[in-house]
């Protein structure tokens, strides 16, 4: 009996707290286009979440080329298809790997990021400061922050594709003998449209996502201090479930506009 | 000329005014813990009204229902003839550039200068000044309470007495009629207490300012008060001047002078 009501308290809780992300989504479209705009603000974000993020989103891009094109190698030589390498990692690179590893990474650094400054602004009143001094905080502090995931994401993305592209292609270059030149030749003729739409698209709302839950976790924090800890782990673990479920979507998505 | 801190008994001979803020039956609950039961107050022009209890009764409550950080239950509150039931958001946050905030625990903005600090709602305003008259603003702010030199400080590098002060040159900027403060002398030495308690008498003879003050410490009630609310269980359980309650015979009050 007492499982069964914690069962359904769970249940409950769930479903209540995706209720109020809906709610709160649903504020930041309201607030978003209503003035006055937080340029400057945005900007600063903007440089926060997106420059200051390219030196772990471009080492982790670079290794995760390095690793890709070491593992599958032997295999493809195996079957005779080492011809094929740059085509296959640069088509998983580009669709699925770079988004998916990008986006999870940034939801460590900038989702928990975002959890824990809102949460402790919360937790010392800051934001309460803001409230009674006449400004929106929800606007200054929250749609600043989620647009600027929305647009540096998707930059973030496309260099981390880059920089994972020129990883693999050094190990072509080292094990395959494969210049540069035919190896970034044999990449782009492969590559179709089809295949940098759905991955560009599907990066704008991995960064909805990661800004989204960053900002409502810490929005929402209570208890003190450890809540702000708690806001900051549950921004990365809701965030990242969230970014596997966007992505199921967006392949089976995808894949319906590959048939039409 | 500023109108000087007018008495109780001032106020009784000036006959009836319209109070800047008015409380009527306010009832809070935290579940089912209720915090608020039923709470009256008046607050009148130049007035300086202390509100103490014990930790826990709800005087940060009530000071949040009166900005509606907090929503009151039960009850009505009129801030500066505005009803707070029936106001929207939009002339909520011009009605509250109105009413000054000093939190309990400073809440400046901690990724900010000093400056930043308080240019912060001079830029949020519909009707913006101009960054020379906005300058001039901040400088005078700070300049009131005596740390002109901290302006390009992070809060980080500032004492508790400073950050104090800032928060309350930050409240300051926007000159409103009405300033709340919450505990501000809580968790300062006794010399700084008696600084920041100066520093609201001297504001308040500069700017003209009626405030609501919640504190622990009774001399910052003494000094400072017209009237004086005791909040016991949710109520006004007993309201007057400092000295009327002191000499009061009634135990409950007696334990706050003791």
């Amino acid at each position: 009996m007492k499982q069964e009501v914690a069962y359904w308290r769970s249940t409950r809780n769930v479903f209540r707290e995706i209720g109020e992300v809906s709610l709160f989504a649903g504020r930041f479209f309201r607030e978003v286009w209503r003035p006055p705009y937080e340029f400057r603000e945005f900007v600063r974000q903007s440089y926060l979440i997106g420059y200051q993020s390219l030196p772990l989103v471009g080492v982790t891009g670079f290794i995760m080329g390095l690793v890709l094109t070491l593992q599958t190698r032997p295999t493809m030589v195996n079957f005779g298809a080492e011809g094929l390498m740059p085509s296959m990692v640069g088509i998983a690179i580009i669709r699925e790997i770079g988004p998916v590893i990008t986006a999870l990474i940034c939801a460590g650094k900038i989702g928990s990021g975002m959890g824990a400054e809102l949460g402790s602004m919360k937790v010392t009143e800051q934001i309460a400061a803001m409230e009674v001094s006449g400004t929106n905080p929800f606007k200054y502090l929250v749609v600043t922050r989620i647009l600027a995931s929305v647009v540096m994401l998707p930059l973030l993305v496309i260099i981390a594709d880059s920089i994972g592209l020129v990883g693999s292609s050094l190990v072509e270059y080292v094990k395959g003998d494969v210049s540069f030149r035919l190896y970034f030749t044999k990449v782009f003729d492969s590559l179709q449209f089809g295949d940098l739409l759905p991955a560009t698209i599907k990066s704008f709302f991995f960064g909805f996502a990661i800004g989204l839950v960053g900002c409502y976790k810490g929005y929402h924090s209570r208890k003190g201090t450890a809540g702000v800890g708690r806001a900051a782990n549950a921004a990365v673990v809701v965030t990242s479930m969230l970014l596997f479920i966007i992505d199921f979507i967006a392949v089976l998505v995808a894949d319906i506009f590959y048939k039409l | 000329m500023n109108a000087p801190m007018q008495t109780v008994e001032e106020r009784r001979k000036r006959g009836p005014q319209t109070p800047l803020i008015r409380l009527r039956d306010i009832h809070k609950a935290f579940g089912d813990h209720q915090v608020i039961r039923g709470f009256d107050l008046e607050l009148y022009e130049g007035e300086n009204v202390v509100i103490i209890g014990k930790s826990g009764s709800g005087k940060s409550v009530l000071l949040k229902c009166i900005v509606r950080l907090l929503q009151a239950d039960k009850g009505q509150i009129e801030v500066l003839g505005h009803n707070l039931e029936a106001i929207d958001q939009y002339s909520l946050d011009q009605l509250r550039v109105d009413v000054g905030f000093l939190f309990q625990g400073s809440a400046l903005y901690d990724s900010m200068t000093v400056r930043e600090n308080l240019e912060f709602p001079l830029r949020r305003h519909p009707e913006r000044m101009g960054e020379e008259a906005e300058e001039k603003l901040i400088r005078e702010a700070l300049d009131s309470v005596g740390l002109g030199s901290a302006i390009d400080l992070m809060p980080e590098e500032l004492s508790g007495g400073m950050k104090r002060r800032i928060a309350l040159a930050r409240t300051l900027i926007l000159k409103p009629k009405v300033i709340l403060y919450d505990e501000p002398t809580s968790g300062l030495d006794p010399i700084t207490s008696k600084e920041i308690i100066q520093l609201i008498m001297d504001i308040q003879e500069k700017y003209n300012t009626a405030a609501l003050i919640i504190t622990h410490d009774m001399d910052c009630a003494r000094v400072i008060s017209n009237r004086v609310v005791i909040l016991v269980e949710g109520t006004n359980y007993a309201e007057g001047t400092y000295e009327e309650l002191y000499r009061s015979e009634d135990p409950k009050v007696q334990a706050f002078f003791k």
